[in-house]
């Protein structure tokens, strides 16, 4: 099952450039939550901060705390174990392209150490099937790569890989944007269906997507977060003029 | 990011819609005026008026349709399309209670002539003053302005009431004058049907503007 997400007093730093400022936000459980905002705002940088990937670059600072559910992300434990509670998605699927699909799905828990191959075997097929991949896949298991299979595919694909070390918390960097309109609606009922079982927090460009997908959508301008709300709100009637413009197009 | 064309099209579907309006406004103007010198050449005017309002309704129909469709508009955008569909629609009707009026004008002309004790009129001038408002507040985007015309709904109501119970003290007094005084009394429930127009006018114009949800019968639950 999913856990909330609680972020208090979060600022982040490349170099000198403030990147995120003063961030407060309750991320609800086993929903689907959108951050959108133009390019630039501190979206990406925001959910970096949520599985201690911002910290990856030797210039990046972060203060403020996170909790994933009881954990304090900054405090309690190492990136390690926290990128395994908190899996992460991208814009541009990257399955790693000398495994096969069945080595892709498995290579996280073969690198904690995982190694019961009958229970490796029912693993990936959950997940796969989690992630809407199975039936597309199931004869070419050790025979096709994850290169060679379709954009769409191979985002599923990595869907699947990071399902399969069973996470809390989904991250989704614009996880549909390099996709066809048949693969984004996939992966986007894709989504639907995991907030069932985990948090997800999704960063799009694409405004009817959040509105697709997402109960909650948060939106960013300049580091900031403007405006947090229930997404039906945010695109019918937000209470903040500088989201109102964002959406309609009046400036960005 | 910024939707140039996108917003030109909003003021293009805005501009129609006044236009609309304005013959709409025109055509009670014009049934009221041949109600009060009983002018059937007038009441031909208001019925050569409504082919070209049904048009113009459903051409605003289409263009709000297709802005829906291509644009995906979010927010006041948004919501300045729907008001622009239940405007457009209640625009119509005002357009058909003004071709309503100047029947009941044609079947009153064709009647002897009498003198009635109520004043359509006045209840005129009440309605396409709240239609009037009701547009100016559409024009300026002004909710505060759209608020007043609701008021005014009450007065109007009120005006037709008391109408309908003189003439209905009339008719049992004077059963000779019944045709007439039920001709009228038709032409003042077209006159409240205009105010009610104005008033679901300015229900949506508040909409667009501030997001709230004003309606009468939402609010009193009837």
């Amino acid at each position: 099952m999913g856990v909330g997400i609680e972020v208090k007093d979060l600022n982040a730093w490349y170099g000198s450039t403030h990147t995120l400022r003063d961030i407060h936000l309750n991320i609800p459980a086993n929903h689907a939550t959108a951050l959108i905002g133009p390019s630039g705002c501190g979206k990406s940088t925001f959910v970096r901060c949520l599985n201690r990937m911002h910290e990856t670059n030797p210039i990046a600072r972060v203060t403020g705390t996170v909790k994933i559910g009881d954990l304090d992300i900054y405090n309690d434990v190492s990136p390690v174990v926290i990128r395994r509670r908190i899996g992460m998605v991208f814009q541009r699927p990257n399955p790693f392209p000398t495994m096969s699909i069945y080595d892709n799905v498995a290579s996280g828990l073969r690198l904690n150490g995982f190694r019961n191959r009958q229970a490796l075997d029912e693993i990936v097929e959950r997940s796969l099937r989690r992630a809407a991949l199975w039936d597309e896949v199931k004869d070419d298991l050790k025979r096709k790569s994850g290169a060679s299979i379709s954009g769409g595919q191979q985002q599923r694909l990595c869907i699947a890989r990071t399902l399969a070390v069973d996470p809390e918390v989904l991250l989704m960097d614009e996880p549909a944007s390099a996709l066809d309109p048949i693969s984004t609606a996939k992966i986007e009922d894709l989504i639907f269906q995991l907030k069932s079982e985990y948090t997800i927090v999704i960063v799009t460009h694409n405004m009817q997507q959040a509105a697709r997908v997402a109960e909650k959508t948060g939106f960013f301008l300049n580091g900031q977060l403007v405006e947090f709300d229930a997404t039906t709100k945010i695109f019918t009637n937000p209470s903040d003029k500088r989201t109102e413009d964002y959406i309609t197009g009046r400036f960005g | 990011m910024t939707r140039i064309r996108f917003h030109q099209n909003l003021d293009d579907l805005k501009e129609k819609l006044l236009v609309m309006a304005g013959i709409a406004e025109q055509a009670i103007q014009r049934s009221i005026e041949a109600y009060r010198v009983r002018d059937l050449s007038i009441c031909d005017l208001v019925q050569r008026s409504e082919p070209a309002i049904n048009r113009q309704e459903r051409e605003i129909d289409q263009m709000a349709l297709d802005l829906l469709a291509m644009e995906q508009p979010m927010a006041i955008d948004l919501r300045f399309i729907l008001a622009v569909i239940k405007i457009n629609a209640d625009i119509e009707r005002v357009g058909d209670q003004a071709v309503n009026i100047a029947g009941r004008v044609r079947d009153l002309q064709a009647m002897p002539p009498v003198e009635l004790p109520v004043d359509i009129p006045k209840l005129a001038s009440m309605s396409a003053s709240m239609v009037r408002r009701a547009l100016q507040a559409f024009i300026d985007a002004d909710a505060d302005l759209a608020e007043s015309v609701l008021t005014m709904d009450d007065q109007v109501d009120q005006m037709n009431n008391a109408i309908y119970r003189t003439l209905s003290k009339l008719i049992h007094d004077e059963p000779s004058q019944t045709p007439q005084a039920l001709n009228v009394l038709l032409i003042a429930r077209n006159l409240e049907r205009v105010g009610d127009h104005a008033t679901n006018i300015a229900e949506d114009v508040i909409f667009w503007v501030s997001g709230a949800d004003v309606r009468r019968h939402w609010r009193t639950g009837s």
